[in-house]
């Protein structure tokens, strides 16, 4: 994906995560990931994946 | 428990019988081959599975009657075939609801209708629903029936001993204490078996938290046969709710209690009444209800390393508790039963070594961790754990209202018989099979026959399977049967045979071996090693 493809993206989320109360931001990005493995199709990849997003998340 | 101002059994439809204690003590057989403590389901089904061995047992039981309430509703296929073959067939299927469909529900939405698998193949269907003290009356009336079996009520094991080569129990009854003596036990004896703790043993295993109340209602509600489930509905917000049809237009409703509920507050009579007034409103159900008995049961995944110590053997819940949305409790112990049923059978008649009895434990203590692994997933499901399983969880009911994909993660995948691949007695395969065709250690498929089903075919003990009756008759010096069909019958299909291949069914109807193409020398090879080793 190109980097203007990834910052459309990456915007229209943050726009779409402020129309949602806060307190719901876990349910809908959870319904989002589960989506987006369906769309993938291969487990493996979004396994991969959802490790790399758990790195540094410690402040 | 039951409504203010009825008995602990003073049903609604169902009259509780009571057993008188043996009366006639100076004329009572103080020693039996198998002695089996617990008239419970599962106690009486071993008895039934060895007297069609041939074997004589005494069955002991401290109540004077069934257990109270409907507890385990629901029978799976494979117990139905099991039910069969001990001949106590009959008054189920005329009372049992036979069902293959489910549907879940989110906040009053369906988002996923599920089947069974089922065809005219099969004798049985899944699942019957029935409730529990009509499938101990059930197995009681053909107990009755068999001269073999001698059932004890008001009678308690109050003590155990190893003796010589067997064993002897203190039987305790209202006329006082006497000691009796058996070659072999089994432990029937429910989920807090005495038995179990007289032994020095424990369950182990995960703990899960979820606590459901089950509460029976009686009303001439109008819907099928199907098990409804209920997640996160307004009546219950963030609770599960289950709902089965049992005869007698009895209603089950399982509900889930929240974790800071207290469980004595939620069992008062007038807190479950409210609960199931709000539960009935929710699926529009708006006539007349009886409130019949209600209970409480927790989610537990528990079993003992070891189903045998020495010469007592632990079958059903004194081996294992599972939750209870798998339905496996029951179905699982009913398993226990019938394994151990006719080893014990073939060892007493000196017709296979006595090591053939080592086998029971890792075969049904394998399939206990199997139910575990499958009851442990509906398990999170159904009452997630953590704050993680929770998030997920309400994030696939909440996208399955727009996307199946997702409702099928709230397919509970009911109960499939158990394959006994890692078996000692199992005979691992040889030659080319399709990928749809059982594997060696799994139950026989059933098949349509020019007569019947291919489960009605199969004798009381082993039966080989073939094609080829050349090959049949080159077995005639085994002490097993045979049954020879046309290799264009769908059996034949089912099995993914051709003409040369060949099926060593046990008495359970596991498959001990398959061969693409067999030798007589090869069948005898894995008979002997499904009997323990070589004929004594
Ligand atoms: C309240 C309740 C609700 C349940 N609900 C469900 C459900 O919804 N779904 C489900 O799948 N399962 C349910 N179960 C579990 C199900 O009932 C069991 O899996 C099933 O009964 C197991 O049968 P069993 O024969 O192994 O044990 P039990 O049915 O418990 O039988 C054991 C027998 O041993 C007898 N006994 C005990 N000690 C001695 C002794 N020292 N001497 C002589 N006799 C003795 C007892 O009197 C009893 O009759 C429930 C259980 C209970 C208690």
């Amino acid at each position: 994906m190109s980097a203007a493809n990834i910052e459309t993206v990456y915007e229209a989320l943050a726009l779409k995560l402020d129309t949602i109360p806060t307190k719901q931001h876990p349910l809908y990005l959870a319904k989002l990931a589960l989506l987006l493995a369906h769309e993938i199709d291969d487990a493996p990849k979004v396994i991969t994946q959802l490790n790399a997003a758990a790195q540094n998340l410690s402040t | 428990m039951r409504p203010a101002g009825r008995a602990e059994t003073e049903s609604l439809y169902f009259s509780y019988p009571h057993f008188d204690a043996p009366q006639d003590r100076a004329s009572l057989p103080v020693s039996a081959p198998v002695a089996i403590v617990g008239a419970g389901p599962i106690g009486m089904t071993a008895a039934l599975g060895l007297a069609r061995e041939g074997i004589r047992s005494v069955v002991f039981d401290t109540k004077a009657t069934f257990n109270d309430g409907s507890r385990a509703i629901c029978i799976a296929r494979q117990s139905f075939h099991i039910l069969n073959q001990i001949g106590a067939i009959a008054p189920f299927m005329e009372k049992a609801l036979g069902w293959t469909t489910g549907r879940s529900f989110y906040r009053g939405r369906q988002i996923l209708e599920f089947h069974m698998p089922d065809s005219p193949a099969e004798k049985f269907r899944p699942m019957y629903n029935l409730q529990q003290q009509y499938i101990e009356q059930f197995l009681w009336q053909a107990v009755q029936n068999e001269p073999l079996i001698d059932l004890r009520w008001q009678s308690t094991i109050t003590d155990v001993a190893d003796v010589g080569n067997g064993v002897t129990l203190t039987v305790t009854d209202p006329s006082g204490s006497y000691p009796f003596t058996a070659d072999w036990v089994l432990a029937a004896d429910g989920a807090r078996s005495p038995l179990r703790k007289i032994r020095g043993l424990r369950l182990k295993g995960e703990n899960y938290e979820g606590r459901y109340v089950i509460a029976d209602v009686q009303m001439p509600h109008d819907y099928p046969t199907i098990r409804r489930a209920l997640f996160d509905p307004d009546c219950r917000r963030g609770g599960t709710i289950l709902i089965h049809k049992q005869p007698e237009n009895i209603w089950r409703i399982d509900y889930q209690l929240r974790d800071d509920e207290d469980e004595t507050e939620a069992l008062r009579e007038e807190t479950v009444r409210a609960s199931v007034a709000a539960v009935l409103a929710e699926i529009g159900y708006d006539g007349p209800w009886d409130l019949e008995w209600w209970s409480v049961y927790s989610a537990n995944t528990l079993a003992l390393d070891d189903y045998r110590d020495g010469r007592i053997f632990f079958i059903g819940d004194s081996a294992h508790i599972v939750p209870i949305f798998g339905v496996r409790g029951l179905n699982n112990g009913l398993a226990d039963a019938h394994n151990i049923a006719w080893k014990l059978g073939w060892v007493l008649r000196g017709d296979a070594p006595v090591t053939l009895l080592d086998s029971y434990s890792p075969e049904r203590r394998g399939a206990t961790l199997d139910v575990f692994a499958n009851a442990s997933k509906s398990a999170r499901f159904m009452t997630p754990p953590t704050a993680g399983w929770q998030l997920m969880r309400d994030a696939a009911l909440n996208l399955a209202l727009d996307h199946p994909f997702a409702g099928q993660l709230a397919n509970p995948r009911q109960m499939t018989p158990y394959t006994y691949a890692d078996s000692p007695l199992v005979t691992n395969d040889e030659g080319s099979w399709s990928k749809t065709a059982p594997l060696p250690g799994a139950a026989l498929p059933d098949a349509i026959l020019e007569t019947g089903h291919l489960s009605d075919h199969l004798g009381q003990g082993f039966t080989l399977l073939t094609f080829d009756p050349e090959l049949a008759k080159s077995v005639g010096h085994l002490p097993i049967g045979t049954l020879t069909l046309p290799a264009d019958s769908p059996a034949a299909q089912v099995l993914g045979a051709t003409a040369r291949s060949a099926f060593l069914i046990r008495p359970d109807s596991h498959i001990a071996a398959r061969w693409s193409q067999a030798t007589p020398s090869q069948i005898e090879a894995a008979f002997t090693k499904s009997i323990g080793g070589p004929r004594p």
